[in-house]
């Protein structure tokens, strides 16, 4: 029943072309998306294949070549700064390396009150503010009087990510876009991030946009799949219609190169190139 | 009986910090591999898997020391020799190693053959440049890699490329163990598989022994590796075949473990992922008794109790570390799965 939910963003033959002449690259081809709220949207495909890009473009990072995005119905409109900022209380994200996505100079403390500002809570009196970062520390079961005076480097890869689910936690955006969140920890931490975004999403129902290479986190997580592959879409459908039924060569491909565990991995498939 | 490759006894190595504090991030680990067989060994990061890789080698640099414990690859103990020995005649030609993103490695400004040139020549100072060449192709050949690889620089190739290039250079010797530490981690999945599929023709064709093959994607040692050992704060503590370790671990943190695995099947979307919670302990002073005890969801009073815990050895090579017998911990886990349904 697409007709009685609400689209929250929609794009319409957004482009994306990067250097000129002959290093010329199309990197995201013509993408007509629809993403309806409270839904969580997966964009799955192999390295190279021009997601990230496309999640660029979403977040207002990067200007669209030709195309155009539209937020809640309307063109989105992020020219000046005041109205960016606008934008991104709306739209958040999380990125890949958890390393490199805080500023090093900034104590924890300071990266919480940020959001607390950011969502209008300058005036607030002190003990509020504490108690409202003490609420999303505990949210992702961090404790928040172990981490104030703390400099992110001085957290593990699966803290550090932990705590950008506290961030959102604290602005309450419309959409998430977590870029490959998963990607560089390892697969135990893996489940509890997940479980966190999951909780989170119910908790403020925000709409996520996943964007990944591994077909089975998408699997799990996803309302809607759209497989990827260079820079166009060339499948999509729900979640099970899609990894359960593929039927682009492509969507096979990446699914019976993943290893399983109750049907035999066929490796006789593998062609080295030459 | 079956041939043994590897053998390796009550191995405790640790690490010397700065400020004289002993690690012992490899302790009491003993294993067996045997001649064209894989061991695969999984954990979480921190748990002492790459520690170990490097420790089976007998080569130590500080700040890892050797402290106890016997290696010996087809009968000759390398535990307790003298590096510079270990290092000529062992290493490459007994025991071969290939560390996280392998690929780093290649010096941009060399091209292939070089370094091929390189490895051989340190075993073998009177080999000469055509042998070496004949040597390296006919080795490409086999490993369905093109010959040209031979005579391109690092830069020519790609990321997957690269990788099984580092592992035809690391095998050109024929060792008879062969380490692969997270090879394929920094691959997509279409190199992974042929990384996979390169390592198993290795062992299929005799190239290597034997293959000890460390991830922490479950799955992929599924489908890769005979048997399984987990990890945890430095100590095995599940060994199994591969079908068991995952199907039906016995230690709780093996159950943890394999209750975070994400495959693309069927009734994926149905299970729920079970996250184990909290971090491991910090091995400066590891707590006593069992060091999941703070950890696992059954834990008693017993288990920080006890000094240190027992690996329980069960029939069919099987073995965990915990202070509950097999029978109960099943009886534990059944009406956990009944309360679940």
């Amino acid at each position: 029943m697409p007709d009685e939910r609400k689209i929250i963003l929609s794009t319409r033959g957004l482009t994306k072309i990067f250097g000129f002449g002959r290093t010329k690259t199309l990197a995201v081809d013509r993408v007509d998306l629809d993403i309806y709220e409270g839904e969580v949207v997966s964009i799955v495909g192999e390295s190279g294949s021009g997601k990230t890009t496309l999640a660029k473009m979403i977040l207002g990072l990067l200007n669209p070549t030709d195309g155009e995005i539209f937020f809640q119905g309307k063109p989105r409109d992020i020219r000046s700064r005041k109205k960016k900022l606008e934008y991104w209380n709306n739209i958040q994200a999380i990125f890949q390396d958890p390393y490199s996505s805080y500023n090093q100079f900034q104590k924890i403390d300071a990266v919480l009150l940020d959001c607390i500002r950011m969502r209008g809570g300058r005036k607030l009196p002190k003990e509020r503010k504490l108690e409202m970062m003490t609420e999303a520390c505990s949210f992702v079961n961090l404790k928040f009087e172990e981490l104030t005076n703390k400099y992110p480097f001085e957290l593990s890869g699966g803290q550090m990510q932990r705590l950008m689910i506290a961030r959102i936690f604290l602005l309450k955006p419309k959409i998430l876009v977590a870029d490959e969140p998963t990607s560089m920890i390892d697969a135990c931490s893996r489940a509890t991030i997940l479980d966190f975004l999951m909780q989170l999403r119910d908790e403020i129902g925000m709409t996520v946009i996943f964007i990944t290479h591994d077909i089975g986190l998408a699997y799990y997580v996803s309302d809607t799949v759209f497989i990827m592959e260079r820079g166009k879409f060339v499948e999509s459908g729900t979640a099970d219609e899609v990894i359960l039924n593929p039927k682009d060569f492509c969507t096979q491909r990446l699914i019976s190169d993943v290893p399983k565990i109750h049907e035999e991995w066929d490796l006789s498939t593998v062609e080295f190139p030459s | 009986m079956e041939n043994l490759i590897l053998e390796v006894n009550d191995l405790t190595t640790k690490y010397i910090t700065r400020y004289d504090e002993n690690i012992y991030a490899v302790d009491h680990v003993s294993l067996k591999v045997a001649e064209g067989k894989s061991l695969g060994i999984a954990g979480e990061s921190g748990c002492g898997k790459s520690t170990l890789a490097l420790s089976l080698m007998g080569y130590y640099f500080a700040p890892l020391h050797y402290t106890s414990g016997e290696i010996v690859i087809d009968r000759r103990t390398i535990s307790g020799m003298d590096p510079d020995e270990v290092r000529k005649s062992i290493l490459g030609r007994e025991i071969s190693y290939i560390p996280q993103a392998a690929m780093n490695a290649l010096n941009p400004t060399r091209k292939i053959i070089d370094f091929i040139a390189d490895v051989v020549q340190a075993h073998d100072m009177h080999a000469n440049k055509k042998e070496i060449y004949e040597r390296a192709s006919g080795l490409f050949e086999t490993l369905g890699l093109p010959v040209e690889v031979l005579q391109k620089y690092p830069v020519e190739l790609s990321g997957g490329m690269k990788q099984r290039t580092v592992i035809a250079v690391s095998v050109i010797l024929f060792p008879k163990v062969l380490i692969a530490d997270e090879p394929s981690s920094a691959l997509d999945v279409t190199s992974q598989k042929m990384v996979i599929k390169m390592l198993k023709q290795l062992l299929e064709t005799g190239f290597i022994s034997s293959l000890i093959f460390i991830t922490h994607e479950l799955p992929l040692l599924y489908n890769v590796t005979d048997d399984i050992m987990v990890m945890y704060a430095g100590q095995i503590v599940e060994k199994a075949k591969a079908k068991d370790a995952v199907f039906d671990p016995l230690h709780p943190y093996a159950r943890g473990l394999m209750g975070s695995i994400i495959v693309p099947e069927e009734g994926l979307r149905d299970v729920k992922l079970t996250a184990i919670p909290g971090v491991p302990p910090n091995l400066k002073d590891p707590p006593s008794g069992c060091r999941f005890a703070d950890r696992c969801r059954y834990v008693r009073p017993a288990c920080t109790a006890a000094a240190s815990i027992e690996f329980r050895e069960l029939a069919d090579g099987r073995a965990y570390r915990c202070i509950v017998p097999e029978g109960e911990l099943r009886e534990i886990y059944s009406k956990e799965a009944e309360r679940y349904a």
